[in-house]
């Protein structure tokens, strides 16, 4: 058996138990990010509909929708890597993984791919959800998957690392709420950073989570504050960066092996 | 082939604390093998690094003639841990932890050997319980059975019987006898001394990070004095016997070399007018052997 085959087959166990994992919660998990997304589209959209200005024949609730889906994804991608390590740190169960053959590379794909199908099924619920108030429109659907797959990947990733580095859920939730969200909110999901002062709109161009939404955003309306293929190559070169210290993590047995 | 060797494993943790100094010891295939110790001996330590849990700072440690290190996914494959903490997921049933603890070591449709693993154990009617509904007794059964699933050749138990009840503690070693007389290799850490000279066929003992003893169980046991007086007593003990002793309560314990030092020991009671009850006359344990090599150590 070659070694990618090897990784592939060690990964499978642990992605099914991952995903079961955040399924047997689904309403926690799923159904509940859902209902935040529907009820920022509901206030934002009542709140500042007129107020800013977007791309031109798209109205604001239209330029929301691609934001909060993508902005869903992302947390959502994060928060199941890290809570399903930090949790299983805590508790003292992560002992019956360490204890198994199976390689950093297996470890990461799981954590990794897990992180990606929760991540992409609540972006799937919200969308379902709120295309219904305002259908945003389908330029190219391509776009829309890479820019989905691409950001839950990456932030699945920062989950693991975030997981692998806390010891206590605060820590989590001190990275998640200092790094995490701000960098969340501040990337152009409620706004064009084009309607940002000068310094902020430079400010938002060093935040690689602008790059995911503007690229998933280009992916419904064909326009862009950005290229698409800028910012392919920013969340693309930053997915391989993460990935890069996730796998070093891992191989190292950084807070894992003493 | 051993079936587990240390050679010289070393272990200095990054607090500066050095929980093992050079431990050598060889686990034959088929043996059931003692390791015990004082809480900080090091045995948790020992079995941390067997298992890949840590790092050795230096030696060598193999499973089977896999290094742990350098041929970590042979060596773990060979082993089955059963770990001292009582730990366990609460998203899933019994049946559902051991079919992903199978899955991880690649055995796939493992539902055979599940089931009989349920039925040594005594869980066959938890199969579809959620973990968190189990007692604590039957959540170490669990864990036992997560250690077995992928048929590991060597077996180590760390502790397995710590606070669980009587009945756990036989359905335990009925099963676990039964895998030795198959042929598994089976690693014992207790407290529980008794069960450790009844079970193990070979012995060692650490005491801060070193073997201090390393012996067939029958050896250890012929290696100190040889008959011990138990008896009850509500006075003092005379200062001559006093130091020899071991009182725990009203219980007393006094060692003797042979028959004539036991007519010493009586006639020094009698003389001092001690009083006893329920007197005793045995042949020492292994827990009178383990803190005699414990006690000697502590001299200079």
């Amino acid at each position: 058996m070659s070694s990618t085959r090897i990784v592939l087959a060690g990964a499978q166990p642990l992605f099914r138990k991952e995903v079961l994992r955040f399924w047997k919660v689904a309403f926690q998990t799923v159904a509940a990010p859902v209902l935040t997304a529907v009820m920022y589209l509901l206030v934002f959209g009542h709140a500042l509909t007129g107020r800013v200005s977007v791309y031109d024949g798209v109205s604001y609730v239209q330029f929301l929708i691609p934001g909060l889906v993508m902005m869903s994804v992302l947390q959502n991608a994060f928060a199941n890597s890290s809570s399903s390590l930090i949790q299983s740190k805590v508790t003292g169960n992560l002992v019956f993984l360490l204890v198994t053959p199976l390689s950093p590379a297996a470890w990461f794909l799981a954590y990794t791919g897990a992180a990606i199908v929760r991540g992409m099924a609540v972006g799937a619920g919200v969308m379902l959800v709120t295309a219904w108030f305002a259908p945003p429109g389908l330029a190219n659907a391509l776009w829309i998957l890479v820019f989905g797959f691409l950001g839950a990947a990456m932030m699945g990733t920062l989950g693991l690392i975030a997981g692998l580095w806390a010891e206590k859920f605060d820590q989590l939730a001190a990275f998640q709420n200092f790094i995490i969200m701000p960098m969340t909110f501040l990337s152009g999901v409620f706004y064009s950073v084009h309607s940002l002062p000068p310094v902020w709109h430079v400010a938002s161009r060093l935040n690689p989570f602008f790059y995911m939404i503007d690229g998933f955003r280009h992916g419904f309306f064909g326009v862009s504050d950005v290229s698409p293929w800028l910012s392919l190559g920013v969340v693309g070169g930053c997915f391989v960066a993460v990935s890069a210290i996730a796998l070093s993590l891992l191989r190292s047995g950084y807070k894992l092996r003493h | 082939m051993s079936a587990i060797s240390f050679q010289q494993v070393e272990k200095t943790y990054g607090s500066g604390v050095r929980a093992l100094g050079g431990v050598t010891f060889d686990v034959q295939p088929g043996e059931f093998f003692g390791l015990l110790g004082p809480n900080g001996a090091g045995k948790t330590s020992l079995i941390s690094i067997l298992a890949g849990l840590a790092r050795a700072t230096r030696g060598k440690v193999t499973v089977m003639g896999h290094d742990v290190v350098d041929d970590y996914a042979a060596a773990r494959k060979s082993l089955g841990i059963v770990p001292q903490e009582l730990v366990f997921d609460p998203f899933f049933s019994v049946r559902e932890t051991l079919r992903i603890q199978s899955g991880y070591f690649g055995v796939r449709n493992n539902d055979a050997w599940i089931d009989e693993l349920l039925a040594s154990l005594g869980l066959a009617d938890k199969a579809d319980a959620n973990m968190r509904q189990l007692s604590g007794g039957m959540k170490r059964r669990v864990l036992v059975a997560q250690a077995l699933v992928h048929r590991p050749p060597v077996i180590v138990l760390d502790e397995p019987t710590a606070g669980v009840d009587v009945e756990l503690r036989q359905t335990l070693w009925q099963f676990i006898a039964r895998l030795n007389r198959e042929g598994h290799t089976v690693l014992l850490t207790t407290h529980y001394l008794e069960e450790a000279e009844a079970l193990c066929q070979r012995i060692a003992m650490l005491k801060l990070g070193k073997v201090v003893a390393l012996q067939r169980t029958s050896e250890l046991l012929a290696s100190t004095a040889n008959t011990m007086l138990r008896f009850k007593t509500d006075h003092a003990l005379p200062a001559s016997l006093a130091e020899r002793a071991r009182v725990t309560g009203r219980s007393a314990q006094v060692s003797a070399r042979d028959p004539a030092d036991v007519e010493a020991v009586l006639a020094q009671l009698r003389e001092a007018g001690v009083p006893v009850e329920d007197l005793e006359i045995g042949r020492a344990d292994l827990e009178d052997v383990f803190l005699s090599i414990m006690t000697a150590e502590h001299q200079p």
